[in-house]
């Protein structure tokens, strides 16, 4: 909402500067997030008068002395035809900036030294009028700022009003706040004193005739009042210099002295008035009513659109002239050939108003204000001071003034304990203070003794409890005299989310593992493939990426892409984020996952070694199992041979959690090949916690205490050990292989480490040579060598027995 | 046929009279200039005895060869190992020990990064845990209930236009903050509660320099009998102290539907400490957070006697904490995961 300073003054006479009502405001009320001056280009202008004025011969200039106040009298040659000695003009010293920018400069002009320049209006940007310079109709001292003499500089307020408060949309809003704060009373503009003359209206219920016009309201509930003006014999034409001012201060066009009377109740008021030109009205006939199927309008705006029955409209005898509370018709337009206008000035249904803009995909000043809620008891008196104003700006005479409706009834008062002021606010908040703030603003209040009871002004649509009364006892006094002061707390009931302390586990070692997080976007182009059925935004951003991504690799991948887009090839990323599926049921399921690509190097190249070797399906494998052990601490982790697609599942305590596999990318060919992990950590619930309106202690999430790991003694006797390179059949697994040697080795083995693979000359073709190094100990004793050897022999007994593996010769 | 010129015999004597020679050799050598010596004479290329040996093999017998080249390189591995170790007995200078030329670069592993919007949640909420808060977390897809109707938004009202919604059905949508966790902490258990619930929430912004269709907020919550407006600044001057520095803090009016009173709290510019400047758009002020007491139809959601107990909330954006203190232009490089990006943000 754009605020002119000056017009706000002329609402509430206060001696404050325009900083001073910015910060006020901000503190108080709303945000002033734009401060504007108006004219400051004008600020270095004065009034200078021509003292002496002669012909220069030959050409169309003349020279003149000027006085501008500095006590010496100024040569200045004009071109202009309109010096006249004793006059007064906007005069610019030399140093002066033009409003188009050039500066003015001390120079000769045939032979005349010139020192500044009397303006005419075009030149100040003031209007296109270049055919003289500006006269200035004023006695004021030569010296004297331009803009003291014609008041035109301004500050432009942009206060940043919230949708609960529609009052403030408005000067007259805004000066009611201005007034309580400052104590200055607010009051009517001083320009509207020549307004008068407004008859008495007509009034009906929902139906009247007056003036040749008749008003139908078909739906009370759509809307409650409706009051029309009847003005005949207007003349539109420009408007007058005080009303275009307003009208400009706010960032609006000057348009016709009709149309810009409207704005300025509009702006002035908060209250929308559509001007309609009665001619144009078939059957003299204004009926709100809904819009018929297929029925058809051009608005304002010069559309034509499609209207459906949510949409309010104004019906004449014959089709819709306009959209209720959102937009004129071209057809009843005020034009330069309007002599009888009707005015309307009424009270429309925010939620109609709002569902019929919506419809149409439009929103205008009036909508806007209509669908927050105007001040629907001032309407009676906007209609009379709307007529008023027309009047006294186009002339005519307002033949009728329709009011049909109801009156709306008061609003609902709200009770209040004054003790909850003070204690919400932690301040001793007096009752009798509490009753002055809130009388300052408009409310009435009345001591009972239940509390006070206390109703809203009919302006305030956002008071409904007592808690919206502490609030205006707050701002008014000021958060920043509130106290601040820490209450004693208490240890909150609710546990960490569980997921919450994994989520931080494993991105602390995946970090320390050298990767990067990233934050990307959880939109996609496509479903996954492989997966159960993806969320589908309905209405997303861009219909590219409409679907919420069921794998976290999918972001990934794409992010990888981008890297490799700029030329990175070393690519370590992860996130830890949701996955979104459809599940048979039907909802939406929600899985807190961590999704780790890499591709590129392993390690930075360094002297030592150029070119570290890429990134493998190990790593890839390792970093799983780094996951889970970060995420499931002392779990089991199961890394087993993956299904389709993948390279390894990977199990934790026997439930599958994730992936290990390959990931495909469009990708140039110097790239490396990427792997990826894909872990869920949990499920998030997306369930209801309990019934509206009701709790379920129960359904906390408690996190399982861990059950803590067991100390192993140190061993304090050592260990023997030798190493097996086996000849080993393709389709026999090393795993299956440890699993025999933990079989047989007996109880001293300690550990297995497989350290070699190799294929080639010396090993059949069909097998590979696995080397294993295998650890053996006894708790109490040093083992004999016979015995270790007896182990050896066993167990390669058996490998060969059960699994046709042979020692490896040589 | 026998056209050998040496026995198998022969050419064993000779590779073992090589070692015999050899190894006392490198073992006797003093410094590394010695061992190069005797590295040229018995294993260099021009006319060490290696070579010697090499072009021998030819003069055996087909049949012998084999075994001869066995033999053979039997002994120069384990020459070679003698001198490699005898290297580095005399110039260890490659691993450890003092070296040739310390200027050279160390050798690194690669460094993680914790991304930057994170950093700014982690040190958000290392501070609030000090005072006792717990980490609540819910869902990004929420009935409207949830992220409107429990929260106290008008139904069919302009405050919607605030929060333009994605929704996935009629009855699903994306949460556009993350106060929907409020209602879901308030129904789950019982005060005194003091949560602080970080999350991602969705808008129907178009992706540009300053919006993201789905960012990161941290909100707060406390809920217990005597809380009030004081203990909301206190608690909020506080963390804006610890976490900006800030040594002045505004608080003034706003509107949120869940909150009344509401208000927005800004701290002093940290540029040009509220004189006014191009960052503060020559306010002064910088906008931190929205908070304000919790609506009494918030607590009724959930089944909480809003007599008994009161409380009060907060929210903010880390996203936009990032971009200021990092001095980065454009929301949209803390999506773009460039690595070149990220890296500069390594701990």
């Amino acid at each position: 909402m754009n605020i002119s300073f000056e017009w706000l003054k002329a609402f509430v006479p206060h001696d404050l500067s325009a900083e001073a009502v910015r910060d006020l405001l901000t503190m108080h009320v709303a945000t002033v997030e734009g401060f504007e001056r108006i004219r400051a280009e004008l600020d270095p202008f004065v009034v200078g008068r021509v003292v002496e004025s002669e012909k220069i011969p030959d050409t169309r200039l003349s020279f003149n002395k000027v006085d501008d106040g500095s006590g010496t009298l100024l040569d200045v040659v004009c071109g202009a035809p309109n010096v006249t000695v004793g006059a007064s003009y906007p005069f610019a010293r030399t140093g002066t900036r033009m409003p188009g920018g050039l500066v003015i400069e001390k120079r000769k002009i045939r032979g005349f030294t010139s020192n500044g320049m009397l303006c005419s209006p075009r030149e100040l940007m003031l209007g296109d009028d270049h055919d003289g310079i500006m006269t200035l109709d004023t006695d004021a001292a030569p010296g004297t700022p331009l803009l003291d003499v014609l008041k035109l500089g301004d500050v432009r307020l942009a206060v940043d009003v919230l949708p609960n408060r529609p009052d403030l949309l408005s000067h007259l809003g805004i000066a009611r706040e201005v007034a309580a704060l400052t104590g200055k009373p607010a009051g009517m503009p001083a320009e509207l004193a020549a307004v008068k003359g407004v008859k008495r209206a007509v009034r009906g219920e929902s139906s009247e005739s007056a003036g040749g016009v008749s008003v139908t309201i078909e739906d009370a509930a759509d809307c409650p009042r409706y009051c029309a003006a009847i003005i005949r014999g207007v003349k539109v034409g420009p408007s007058p210099d005080w009303l275009r001012r307003r009208i400009e201060a706010v960032g609006g066009r000057s348009i016709s002295n009709v149309v810009d009377a409207t704005n300025y109740l509009l702006h002035g008021f908060g209250q929308p008035v559509h001007a309609f030109d009665l001619a144009k009205l078939a059957g003299a006939k204004v009926i709100v009513r809904r819009a018929r199927p297929g029925e058809r309008i051009v608005t304002l705006d010069g559309v034509d659109r499609a209207l459906s029955p949510e949409v309010l409209v104004i019906g004449d005898g014959n089709a819709a002239s306009a959209l209720a509370g959102i937009m004129g018709g071209q057809a009843s337009e005020v034009t330069g050939a309007t002599t009888d206008i009707l005015l309307e000035v009424a009270t429309f249904s925010p939620r109609v108003v709002r569902a019929g803009r919506r419809q149409l995909g439009m929103s205008t000043d009036a909508s806007y204000r209509f669908e927050r809620g105007i001040d629907d008891a001032a309407v009676a008196r906007m209609a009379a001071l709307a007529g008023g104003l027309v009047i006294a700006v186009a002339g005519g005479v307002i033949e009728a003034l329709i009011d049909v409706g109801a009156k709306p009834t008061a609003r609902k008062s709200v009770l209040l304990q004054p003790t909850k002021v003070g204690k919400l606010l932690g301040d001793r908040v007096g009752s009798a203070e509490t009753v002055k703030i809130l009388e300052s603003v408009g409310f009435s209040v009345a001591k009972g003794d239940a509390g006070l009871r206390v109703t809203p002004p009919s302006w305030r649509h956002d008071v409904s409890r007592d808690v919206d009364l502490v609030e205006e006892v707050a701002r008014l006094r000021g958060y920043d005299r509130l106290p601040d002061a820490l209450a004693g707390s208490r240890p909150s009931s609710v546990p960490d989310h569980p997921l919450y302390a994994v989520g931080v586990r494993v991105r602390d070692a995946l970090v320390a593992a050298g990767l990067c997080e990233v934050r990307p976007l959880p939109y996609i182009a496509s479903p996954d493939s492989g997966s159960l059925g993806a969320v589908r935004v309905r209405n997303p951003i861009g219909e590219d990426e409409p679907y919420l991504r069921t794998q976290i690799l999918t972001t990934l991948a794409r992010r990888a892409e981008y890297n490799l887009s700029r030329m990175q090839r070393d690519v370590r990323l992860f996130e830890i984020g949701t996955s979104f599926v459809v599940a048979a049921s039907g909802d939406v399921r929600e899985e807190m996952r961590v999704g780790a690509l890499v591709m590129g190097a392993r390690r930075p190249s360094h002297f030592t070694e150029a070119e570290p070797p890429a990134f493998d399906a190990w790593d890839a494998k390792g970093l799983a199992e780094l996951i889970a052990r970060a995420a499931w601490r002392g779990a089991r982790v199961d890394i087993t041979e993956g299904s389709a697609g993948t390279l390894w599942s990977v199990a934790v305590d026997g439930a599958a959690r994730g992936v290990v596999r390959s990931v495909e990318l469009d990708a140039p060919v110097w790239a490396a090949p990427a792997f990826g992990v894909e872990v869920t950590l949990g499920r998030v619930a997306t369930a209801a916690v309990a019934a509206r309106g009701t709790h379920d202690y129960s359904r906390g999430e408690i996190p399982s205490v861990r059950v803590p790991r067991r100390y192993v003694a140190l061993p304090t006797t050592p260990a023997a050990e030798f190493d097996l390179a086996l000849v080993v059949p393709d389709g026999v697994p090393a795993t299956e292989v440890e699993r025999l040697m933990r079989r047989t080795a007996g109880e001293t083995l300690e550990s297995i480490a497989l350290f070699d693979e190799y294929r080639g000359s010396g090993i059949p073709v069909g097998t590979r040579s696995l080397a294993w190094r295998l650890t053996f100990r006894h708790p109490e004793r040093t083992l004999r060598d016979k015995e270790v050897e007896g182990r050896r022999a066993q167990v390669l007994k058996m490998l060969g027995q059960e699994l046709g593996i042979s020692v490896r010769a040589g | 046929m026998s056209g050998a010129t040496l026995t198998i015999g022969d050419y064993q004597a000779l590779v073992s009279a090589f070692e015999a020679e050899a190894m006392p050799a490198i073992a006797g050598a003093d410094s590394v200039d010695a061992l190069e010596a005797v590295r040229a004479k018995h294993l260099g290329r021009a006319h060490g005895w290696l070579r010697t040996l090499s072009a021998r093999l030819g003069e055996l017998d087909r049949g012998d060869r084999a075994a001869a080249g066995r033999a053979f390189n039997e002994v120069r591995v384990r020459v070679e190992d003698a001198l490699a170790e005898r290297q580095q007995t005399l110039a260890p200078a490659r691993e450890g020990g003092a070296l040739a030329d310390p200027t050279m670069p160390a050798r690194h592993s690669w460094a993680g990064v914790v991304h930057p919007v994170s950093q700014v949640l982690d040190e958000m909420i290392a501070i609030f845990r000090e005072l006792g808060f717990t980490i609540a977390l819910g869902p990004e897809t929420e009935s409207p209930w949830y992220n409107f109707g429990a929260l106290n938004f008008p139904a069919d009202h302009p405050a919607m236009d605030l929060h333009d919604t994605l929704y996935v059905s009629d009855d699903v949508l994306l949460r556009t903050h993350t106060s929907p966790v409020q209602v879901r902490t308030l129904q789950a258990y019982p005060p005194p509660i003091r949560v602080l619930i970080p999350g991602n929430v969705h808008r129907r912004d178009p992706f540009d320099a300053s919006h993201a269709p789905a960012f990161t907020q941290v909100e707060g919550l406390v809920v217990d009998e005597g809380i009030g407006f004081a203990d909301l600044k206190a608690t909020l001057n506080h963390f804006a102290r610890r976490f900006f520095g800030a040594a002045k803090t505004r608080f003034r009016p706003s509107y949120f539907p869940f909150t009344e009173p509401s208000a927005e709290m800004d701290v002093v510019c940290g540029v040009c400490n509220g004189s006014g400047c191009g960052v503060c758009k020559q306010t002064g002020w910088i906008e931190i957070l929205g908070s304000g007491l919790v609506h009494p139809a918030v607590l009724e959601s959930a089944g909480v006697d809003s007599e008994r107990y009161t409380g009060w909330a907060f929210g903010m954006g880390p996203g936009r904490t990032a971009l200021a203190r990092h001095g980065i232009p454009d929301i949209r490089i803390l999506y773009d995961s460039d690595v070149r990006f990220l890296g500069q943000f390594s701990r």
